[in-house]
């Protein structure tokens, strides 16, 4: 036996039983599944709910700044050597200059810091964000302000209809898509098994406090077109073992198919993890949770294709021959309530 | 299908040629490009703001203020039009959108209604009806109004001249490659590469800049007016914040004398007594005239000057002024004369602009940004390429090997080609998209494998992992092409940017696994004439 190239240490064929675990699976799933709606919901608050929402969808401002001296031109190491940023300090010349709620947090080696604050309804954005500028450069001599971003009530709004239509119009045209190529029962697998991987992805960002910001629109999107890729080809071979073994139970040809598909499933998942691993060691702050979400997405879309579409076929059944309808009457009974 | 054909072979030799001519210019040096010769490309890629630095505002304009300032111009428009016709019109009254009198003599309620309908409507340049209406609205009451389409031309053709003029204005700042769009119905999109200042450039484009000269009541103190006995056609203005430190604003006649349309030029200079920052402003002929007119006519009196519904200054009149010179004053510093300088120069804006979003980053954090972007993505590339060698071994890891450095040549050639702009989630996309890409080639080599493990002989079966394969990577690729599209048309700045380059590799992909990996077979199967699947 030989170990490279290594596709040949895979076995050739392999028999795993996957539906027979799907029951568990099944159960695993729905309780992550409310688990995470649960996280993402409560506090049932506009417009975020449970997740760290970013001004993108709440509105408010956003300045960055940091002690560090301006790094010379040329360089390229993030800007550090500065001294800590005391956050108190901060609080404090804060208050009073905004009614909004006001989050600090430092980050870096502490000499870079941000503040995020609200705007509430007739207070001028502006005026509070020079107001904000004026009391921390008191407060703490010799800040820089880096970034800044300020988003309007409206246009938040805005970007929050448009991020959750996104994702839904996505989801609507993938049924429809699968539907048109393979059969109604197929859509509805592969859209449940969409819905699974959304919310459960929502359900990290929830768990992580992670920054719910238009850039993870974008993620759990790319998401979507990952879990519908994988998702795909295993219903692609299934559709071809349906036709090629007419009277094989469907749990059977579902066991097949995924089986079959099995070595590229394992050989692109790694790929993609892979690429993104080093998209997230070395991509830098801005790049870093971008890339978690995708590689849990990732991680998602391939158990979903096995352990959610597959299983929600097999509980609908499918409509295959009329002869294969009638030569297998009973197990095909059988398989379509496991 | 595992044949070398003349044309796949003469589509990946172009396919290759493009991504190398397209990908070059962003590894030369921008003094080796600008000597390129004109024939060849020279754009690189076109970097987000979130990576090489800048400022993004997107601007507002304000409809309702649009409206509701045009309906008061409306009802001094229908007072003149019957006032031409000796028609006696009286309580004018304005509302949102519309304005309204009362006809004085009865008898004339008929022409005037008739005369105002022939004269005031114009046809909207959409072409779809008029944009006002004119109605009987209660006893002898005329109401005119501005329909939707009205509206709409209203606002849009605001947002046409705001953006003519905000590019004006942010061309005299001297910052490079402005980009401003219109976005939406009303709404302009500023983006400013480098500028990690956006109040310098809120400076000059928050400002309507709407120059008034309006003579000052003298008939009631401003205390008196502020209680309440204001002269008829006379208004309350505030002075500028630091314009005035006695008063905190001054009784002023309504009626504008002179406006900054009759404006030749302004320019910043300094007051020859004081020292102090001032505008110097300069009339047209037309508004030299008038100019001369008014302070002949007002010698000794004062006048205001007054900037977007504010008092700059009230001068006395000491002597006619005929030059068509003159210089406003109002507690400047150097750099809020001069941008005032440069608004009163390109004229005023339509309507005020609401700044409803804006975004700023540092070119420091973009450098930083750019760095680990190119890191991560030479890592997660090259980590791909071992794996696929690893996976496949040197032949057929190698050929998926070729197609993706190819496919990664394509990708940055038409991003270069197309100047889409490549942002920090967009590197993300690329990094997957290379991933996906080779899920086409593993694809393949697995259908083949699978083809041979069936029995087939060997040129059978890869035949057949090809074609079978096909019909797979073609479905899996339309989903992702389907998630970019509605990211590009649900989706704003980032993402917009990462949808595109989404989609762009989706077809570079399919082009490349699919024609590249096959004319690279075939030109192995020929020359090697195998007998076995060297991955079976």
């Amino acid at each position: 036996m030989t170990f490279w190239p290594l596709i040949k240490i895979l076995p050739v064929k392999t028999n795993f039983r996957f539906v027979a675990f799907s029951k568990l699976a099944g159960a695993l799933s729905i309780i992550l599944t409310i688990g995470s709606l649960a996280l993402v919901l409560i506090p049932f608050k506009g417009p975020c709910g449970g997740l760290n929402c970013g001004i993108d969808f709440r509105g408010g401002t956003v300045l960055e700044f940091t002690t560090a001296p301006p790094a010379a031109p040329g360089a390229t190491a993030a800007p550090s050597g500065g001294k800590t940023i005391p956050l108190d300090v901060v609080r404090k010349s804060l208050e009073g200059k905004t009614q909004g709620e006001v989050q600090v947090q430092a980050y870096g080696d502490g000499s870079s810091a941000m503040v995020r604050f609200e705007t509430r309804e007739g207070e001028n954005a502006n005026a509070v964000k020079s107001g904000v500028r004026a009391a921390l450069t008191e407060a703490i001599p010799g800040i820089r302000f880096t970034n800044d971003a300020t988003v309007g009530a409206k246009v938040s709004g805005e970007l929050f209809t448009s991020g959750i239509t996104a994702l839904l119009v996505a989801i609507g045209l993938m049924l429809v898509y699968i539907w048109f190529r393979f059969e109604l029962q197929f859509g509805l697998g592969a859209v449940v098994a969409l819905f699974h991987d959304v919310i459960l992805t929502f359900g990290l960002i929830a768990v992580t406090k992670m920054e719910f910001s238009l850039t993870t629109i974008a993620a759990i999107l790319t998401i979507i077109g990952y879990s519908m890729n994988d998702t795909v080809v295993v219903f692609d071979r299934l559709r071809e073992n349906l036709r090629k073994y007419k009277t094989m139970p469907l749990r059977e040809v579902i066991d097949l198919s995924i089986n079959e598909t099995l070595s590229r499933t394992i050989i692109t998942g790694l790929t993609a993890i892979l690429a993104l691993t080093g998209l997230a060691v070395f991509g830098g702050d801005a790049l870093f949770g971008f890339s978690v979400i995708m590689m849990f997405g990732i991680a998602l879309g391939t158990y979903s294709s096995i352990y959610v579409a597959a299983p929600v076929i097999l509980l609908w059944g499918v409509k295959r021959g009329q002869a294969a309808e009638d030569a297998t009457p009973i197990t095909f009974g059988a398989a379509s309530r496991p | 299908m595992l044949t070398l054909s003349r044309w796949k072979v003469t589509a990946v030799a172009l396919a290759v040629l493009f991504g190398i001519l397209f990908t070059l210019p962003n590894l030369l040096p921008q003094g080796v490009r600008d000597s390129l010769p004109p024939f060849l490309p020279r754009k690189t890629l076109n970097l987000g703001l979130d990576l090489q630095g800048g400022s993004y505002l997107m601007l507002e304009v304000d409809t309702p203020a649009l409206i509701k300032e045009r309906s008061e111009s409306l009802v001094e428009e229908v007072q003149k039009q019957l006032a031409d016709e000796d028609i006696a019109s009286v309580n004018p009254a304005v509302g949102d959108g519309s304005a309204s009198v009362k006809v004085a003599d009865p008898g004339k309620f008929d022409e005037a209604l008739r005369l105002l309908s022939r004269r005031l409507p114009q046809p909207v340049r959409s072409g779809r009806g008029m944009d006002l209406t004119v109605e009987q609205a209660g006893e002898g009451r005329i109401r005119v109004a501005y329909t939707q389409s009205g509206r709409d031309e209203l606002a849009a053709s605001a947002v046409e001249q705001s953006l003519e003029i905000i590019r004006k204005r942010i061309d005299e700042l001297g910052t490079k490659e402005p980009s401003i769009t219109r976005q939406g119905l009303n709404r302009i999109v500023v983006q400013v590469p480098g500028e990690s200042d956006p109040e310098r450039l809120k400076a000059v484009i928050g400002k309507t800049a709407k120059l008034t000269f309006q003579m000052v009541d003298q008939s009631r103190s401003y205390g008196e007016a502020l209680a309440g006995v204001l002269p008829p056609g006379a208004e309350i203005l505030p002075y500028e914040e630091g314009a005035n430190a006695n008063e905190p604003g001054v009784v002023v006649r309504r009626r504008v004398e002179i406006s900054g349309e009759n404006l030749a030029d302004a320019r910043m200079s300094n007051d020859p007594q004081t020292g102090a920052p001032v505008v110097s402003i300069r009339f047209d002929g037309r508004g030299a005239k008038r100019f001369g007119e008014i302070t002949t006519r007002n010698v000794n009196k004062p006048f205001a000057i007054v900037l977007d519904g504010k008092v700059l200054s009230a001068p006395n009149i000491n002597e006619p002024i005929l030059g068509g010179s003159a210089v406003i004053s109002g507690g400047f510093t150097a750099e809020s004369a001069n941008n005032l300088a440069i608004m009163l120069r390109n004229g005023a804006l339509p309507a005020p602009l609401k700044v409803e979003e804006q975004r700023t980053v540092g070119a420091e954090l973009g450098a930083d940004a750019v760095e680990a972007g190119k890191t991560s993505t030479i890592v997660g590339f090259v980590s791909i390429l071992v794996f696929m060698v690893l996976a496949y071994g040197l032949l057929f890891g190698g050929i998926s090997v070729i197609a993706l450095v190819i496919n990664c040549l394509m990708i940055i050639a038409a991003m270069s080609f197309t100047q889409a702009t490549l942002t920090l989630p967009g590197i993300a996309g690329l990094i997957l998209t290379l991933a996906v890409a080779v899920d086409a080639n593993v694809l393949i080599y697995e259908r083949m494998r699978d083809e041979v493990r069936a029995g087939r002989p060997l040129l059978s079966a890869m035949e057949a992992g090809f074609s079978r394969a096909m019909e797979t990577i073609i479905d899996a690729n339309l989903t992702t092409l389907i998630a970019a599209a509605i990211m590009f048309f649900f989706g704003a700045g980032p993402v917009r940017g990462f949808a595109w380059t989404l989609s762009i590799g989706v077809f570079t992909s399919v082009l490349t696994a699919v024609l590249v990996t096959q004319v690279l077979l075939a030109f192995w199967y020929r020359t090697a004439r195998p007998k076995t699947l060297p991955i079976a």
